[in-house]
C-alpha cells in the first residue's frame, strides 16, 4: 500500500535560492502529505533557508560532494527515518510536480523496484542539447544491449524507488559520482526490476547546469569506464 | 662514477634520510608514510656507496649504460608511489564523503529534537 505518509521526496540542490522554493511549494501540492528532503549539497547562497521557509526539511552537507553522494545522503535519511519510497526530482525546476501522481500510480500498480521518468516516451525529440541528446542515445542503445530492456533516458534525474533499492544504495559500496546508466546497469544486474512512465521537461530558468565546460567528455569517459568495470564484476543476485 | 659524483650523492642520500626522520620527529609526516621515503634514502645511499650494484643489474638486464638501468627502475618506482597515493586518496575520499554525510544527518536529527 503507497501511502503518501511514506513517500520522501529527494531534491538534492546546489545553489538553487531562485527555482527551488517554487520546486518546493509545487512537489507540496501535488502530494500534501509526503516529506519533502531537500539535500543542500554545499551551497553558498540562500538555497537551505528558501527550502525551510518552502516547507522542506533540509540536510546540509558541509561543503559540495556531488549529486551522486547528495542522493545517496537522502537515501540514508529516507532508510533512517523508515520511509518505503523516495521520489527524486531536480531543484532547478525542470521536472514538473504535475508528474508525481503518475510515478505514486506507478509505484502501486508495479512490481519494478525502480521507476523511471522518461523525457523520450511521450516526445522523442525532447528539448535538450543536441550533445547531450546523442550521448543520451548512445548510453540508452547501450544500457539496452546489455540489459534486454528498453531503457530510453538513463540520464533522467526524475525516478522512484522502493525501500530494498534504498537498502541497496545506502551501502559502501554506491560509489556513483553522476548515478546515470552505471547505476541503472548495476542495479539490473543485482536483479531489482526498472520501468518508465512518460515525463516531460521543462526548460532551464537560469543557473548554472552541471554539464558546462569540459564535464561531458568527462561524464562519457568515466561512464564507460564504469559500465566496463561493472561488467567485469561478477552478478550479485542478493538484492535484499 | 667519479669520487666527487659519489661524494654528492651520500651527501645527497643522507641530507633525504635526516630531512624525513626530522619531519617524522616533528610530526609532520606519519611513520607509515616515512617508510617508503627512509626505503628510498637508503636505496640511493647504497647505489653511491657500492654503485657495481647497478652495473651488474646493467649487465644482468642487458641495457648498455648503467644510468639508463638507473632511470628506469626510478621511473617504476615513482609510478608505484603514485598508484599508491591514489588509492590512498580513494580511500580518504570514501571516509570523508561518509563522514560529511554523518555530520550532516546528525545536525539535521538535532535539530529536529531541539525544543
Amino acid at each position: 500500500m503507497v501511502s503518501e505518509k511514506n513517500i520522501l521526496v529527494l531534491i538534492p540542490a546546489f545553489n538553487e535560492e531562485e527555482r527551488i522554493g517554487e520546486v518546493i511549494r509545487g512537489v507540496r501540492r501535488c502530494l500534501s502529505e509526503a516529506t519533502v528532503l531537500v539535500v543542500n549539497d554545499g551551497s553558498s547562497d540562500q538555497t537551505p533557508i528558501v527550502s525551510c521557509e518552502a516547507g522542506a526539511r533540509v540536510v546540509s552537507h558541509p561543503f559540495n560532494l556531488g549529486v551522486g553522494t547528495a542522493l545517496q545522503t537522502g537515501y540514508k535519511y529516507a532508510v533512517r527515518h523508515g520511509f518505503h519510497y523516495v521520489i527524486q526530482l531536480d531543484a532547478d525546476g525542470q521536472h514538473p510536480p504535475s508528474f508525481l501522481s503518475d510515478f505514486v500510480t506507478k509505484l502501486k500498480e508495479t512490481e519494478a523496484d525502480l521507476v523511471i521518468g522518461s523525457r523520450f516516451l511521450i516526445d522523442k525529440g525532447a528539448r535538450i542539447p543536441f550533445v547531450r541528446r546523442v550521448g543520451n542515445r548512445v548510453f540508452s542503445r547501450l544500457l539496452t544491449i546489455l540489459t534486454g530492456e528498453s531503457l530510453t533516458d538513463p540520464t533522467s534525474g526524475y525516478r522512484a524507488m522502493k525501500r530494498p533499492i534504498l537498502q541497496f544504495c545506502v551501502r559502501d559500496t554506491y560509489g556513483f559520482d553522476y548515478p546515470d546508466a552505471d547505476f541503472l546497469l548495476t542495479l539490473h544486474r543485482s536483479g531489482f526490476r526498472l520501468v518508465e512512465i512518460p515525463i516531460e521537461v521543462k526548460p532551464r530558468r537560469g543557473g548554472a547546469s552541471q554539464h558546462r565546460g569540459l564535464r561531458p567528455v568527462y561524464y562519457v569517459l568515466k561512464m564507460l569506464l564504469s559500465i566496463f568495470i561493472i561488467l567485469l564484476r561478477k552478478k550479485s543476485v542478493s538484492k535484499r | 662514477m667519479g669520487p666527487r659524483l659519489q661524494a654528492f650523492v651520500i651527501l645527497i642520500s643522507l641530507i633525504i634520510l635526516v630531512g624525513i626522520i626530522e619531519l617524522v620527529r616533528r610530526r609532520k609526516l606519519r611513520e607509515e608514510y616515512s617508510f617508503l621515503w627512509l626505503v628510498t634514502g637508503f636505496g640511493f645511499l647504497l647505489l653511491a656507496v657500492a654503485p657495481g650494484i647497478v652495473v651488474w643489474i646493467s649487465r644482468l638486464l642487458g641495457t648498455e649504460l648503467p644510468v639508463n638501468t638507473l632511470f628506469f627502475f626510478g621511473l617504476i618506482f615513482v609510478l608505484l608511489l603514485c598508484l599508491y597515493f591514489s588509492l590512498r586518496i580513494s580511500s580518504l575520499a570514501n571516509q570523508v564523503k561518509n563522514l560529511s554525510q554523518k555530520i550532516a544527518l546528525l545536525e539535521v536529527s538535532n535539530d529536529s529534537q531541539a525544543p
